[in-house]
């Protein structure tokens, strides 16, 4: 789960760390007013989204006056803004971020996030921060430090200073870079975050550290131990379908195409896409039912995909495991079509424990379906079918 | 023989008394796996599937010499399984239980470094060596013993796979799930190595997918170590929906080539075959031995 700026800053600064004076305004009059209480030169007007690279697409204004605030607030309000995280559909603006513009001696950028390979928890710097880093980064003109921390921080005393030297600051602000990341790795740990990204992380001409921006991506599986983080959830999914998928234990991706899929498994799932593609289909969706799913949530999935409007076939690529049994998804297929708001054609390819009894309940059930022995043939059976050759 | 597991391996469950516990411990007796304690803290002394449960590993481990051990916990309690585990110094542990806090695992990660304890999952499917034991939640009707090793990030498709491997006449020495999570314990190269050192396989599976580096690793590890056995790689999600991007740091991370045409093409080049498709990896390795023969 991602969250937007204001609540990434909002519970930082509990772990003292500097960020720019500021509020969060939801209507141009609250702006303005917000910008009116700043002493500063610039003002930065910030959309609020859960999703980053916002600046190339127009997301943050600068201002130099409170009634500039409101007009830049007015603009951004209601917006739909589409960035290169947001996926296609963008997110709408409810609130922005009013903050004074901090100048900045140096820009620096830093973050802390999981490292799957070594299994543990990685720092990593760099010399130049701010907008466009993705770019700069492929491009290799801009150099990235990073270092290894364990649960309880930096592995060797120094190591950190070490880093801060070689990302080329002075022996002052090392010391404060160094309790920075200190209070950042604290927070990490507590909030169970996946990545925190300080970006752009301003040196002042005091020689102060300010997270200019902020990223806090929290663990949805650690929601659990955050119950006050887990209620920033629901206004984060702009996607409908996906978290209604998400809360019956499904993991789901609306698609262009016109063949529904319903799969058990992320590997199976992702080979049924690609022998989609190989055979000249398109899919309709993609579809993990994961193993806590039960027939009624299942169902709910396959209603899911009987709902979209494109789809035109379902494609049915089951292999019954010992956690869930093909008869729990032929049971999950009986209901969906029982209750859905329309039939469609279905091709099955159903293998694995209780193979027998799902066929048997299938049978039941009386639905306009293609049985396919293998997974190939299923695959191609579908796309003629939403091409219209069968 | 088999990798990790054989007819000696006497098997302990943490979480046996719990419904997916039960449920799964029953299924392994019915297979044959010698099943000899079960943990649930509170428990001990008591009898379950008419098998002696313990309050604690250690206790378990003295009394049965259990050798190896299922976890079948709560994701809320399974870092606290695993360390118990680690410390009672279990040879092997399979971790069975999903969506486990990524920070839980990298103190399992730190708990892991120096112990004796080889640790598979989370989030892993298990270990089958098919007609000799089962130490997991997979499906085991169409597995035949054989000479063919099996690694995987995904249940589901270890199973669809297996299947194609028994239907072209080539039985599974041993099909092992490292599990779908990011931080995990086993990975690919552990496993190639442990099946290239095993007598009883002949060939080896690897099932990758898009997401991390493992399968590149493993690309690098096959050509250093100087292809022994052939290896028949499949690698899924090339037609994966396009992701919304994780943000700068996940997105920095890519230097690394990531896509799923980098991994077939560091495979390739380290002499591996790829399955042009999932459905053709049986076809591939049984070309794979033909090949080898001519």
């Amino acid at each position: 789960m991602q969250l937007q700026e204001f609540q990434a800053k909002k519970l930082l600064s509990q772990y003292a760390i500097a960020c720019p004076p500021g509020a969060v305004a939801v209507t141009p009059d609250e702006a303005e007013a917000a910008a009116a209480r700043l002493d500063a030169n610039t003002i930065f007007v910030k959309a609020q989204i859960h999703a980053g690279e916002r600046s190339a697409a127009g997301g943050v204004r600068a201002v130099q006056s409170a009634r500039d605030a409101k007009a830049a607030a007015g603009e951004l309000l209601g917006l739909k803004l589409t960035t290169s995280q947001t996926g296609p559909h963008g997110q709408t603006v409810k609130s922005v971020l009013v903050e004074a513009g901090i100048h900045a001696e140096r820009e620096l950028y830093l973050a802390i996030q999981i490292d799957s390979l070594s299994g543990s928890i990685m720092l990593t710097a760099g010399r130049g921060g701010g907008v466009d880093i993705e770019r700069r980064f492929a491009a290799r003109t801009l150099e990235l430090e990073s270092l290894l921390l364990g649960m309880k921080g930096e592995r060797h005393p120094g190591d950190i200073v070490e880093l801060s030297r070689r990302i080329g600051l002075a022996e002052g602000s090392a010391k404060k870079f160094r309790e920075l990341v200190v209070k950042l790795h604290r927070a990490f740990v507590e909030f169970d975050a996946g990545l925190i990204e300080i970006n752009p992380l301003v040196l002042t001409a005091a020689g102060d550290l300010v997270a200019v921006d902020a990223k806090l991506v929290i663990d949805d599986n650690a929601l659990y131990r955050h119950p006050d983080l887990k209620e920033l959830r629901e206004d984060e999914h702009t996607d409908r379908v996906e978290l209604q998928a998400q809360r019956h234990q499904i993991n789901f991706v609306q698609m262009d195409g016109d063949i529904g899929t319903v799969v058990n498994g992320a590997g199976l799932a992702l080979a049924t896409l690609d022998m989609i593609g190989a055979a000249g289909g398109s899919p309709a969706n993609f579809m993990d039912i994961r193993t806590t799913a039960k027939s009624l949530d299942i169902a709910q999935g396959i209603g899911l995909v009987l709902e979209n409007p494109r789809a035109k076939v379902l494609l049915v690529n089951v292999f019954g495991g010992g956690m869930q049994p093909c008869d729990t998804i032929a049971e999950a297929l009986g209901i969906a079509f029982h209750r859905g708001p329309r039939i469609l054609p279905v091709v099955l390819r159903i293998t694995g424990n209780n193979e027998d009894l799902a066929l048997l309940r299938l049978a039941n059930f009386k639905l306009p379906k293609t049985e396919c022995s293998d997974m190939w043939q299923a695959v191609t059976r579908a796309v003629a079918i939403a091409q219209g050759r069968a | 023989m088999a990798i990790l597991i054989d007819q000696n391996t006497r098997l302990l469950c943490q979480g046996m008394t719990g419904w997916a516990g039960t449920y799964h411990t029953n299924r392994m007796i019915q297979f044959g796996t010698k099943v000899v304690a079960g943990v649930t803290p509170g428990k001990g002394g008591k009898s379950h599937l008419d098998v002696p449960v313990f309050d604690s590993v250690a206790e378990a481990v003295r009394t049965t010499a259990a050798n190896a051990s299922a976890i079948f916990v709560p994701p809320d309690r399974a870092a606290g399984a695993m360390l118990e585990a680690i410390e009672a110094e279990m040879p092997l542990v399979v971790v069975v239980t999903e969506r486990i806090p990524v920070l839980d695992m990298i103190r399992v990660r730190e708990a892991l470094a120096g112990s004796r304890t080889r640790l598979l999952g989370p989030n892993s499917q298990g270990i089958l060596a098919p007609e000799v034991c089962q130490v997991g939640v997979m499906a085991t009707d169409r597995a035949k013993r054989g000479t063919i090793g099996v690694v995987s990030r995904s249940a589901s498709l270890t199973s669809e796979i297996t299947s194609q491997l028994t239907d072209v006449d080539l039985g599974q020495s041993t099909t092992v799930g490292i599990g779908g999570d990011p931080v995990h314990g086993l990975g690919f190269v552990d496993c190639l190595e442990l099946f290239f050192a095993d007598p009883q396989t002949e060939g080896i599976v690897l099932i990758g997918e898009i997401g991390g580096t493992e399968e590149q690793d493993a690309a690098r590890y096959v050509r250093e170590a100087g292809i022994r056995k052939p290896v028949v790689a499949c690698i899924v999600g090339r037609y994966a929906p396009s992701e919304r991007r994780m943000g700068h740091a996940g997105a920095l991370t890519l230097h690394a080539p990531e896509d799923v045409e980098s991994k077939i093409a560091a495979l390739r080049d380290a002499g591996v075959m790829i399955a042009p498709s999932a459905h053709l990896v049986g076809e591939t390795m049984r070309e794979a031995f033909s090949k080898r023969a001519a």
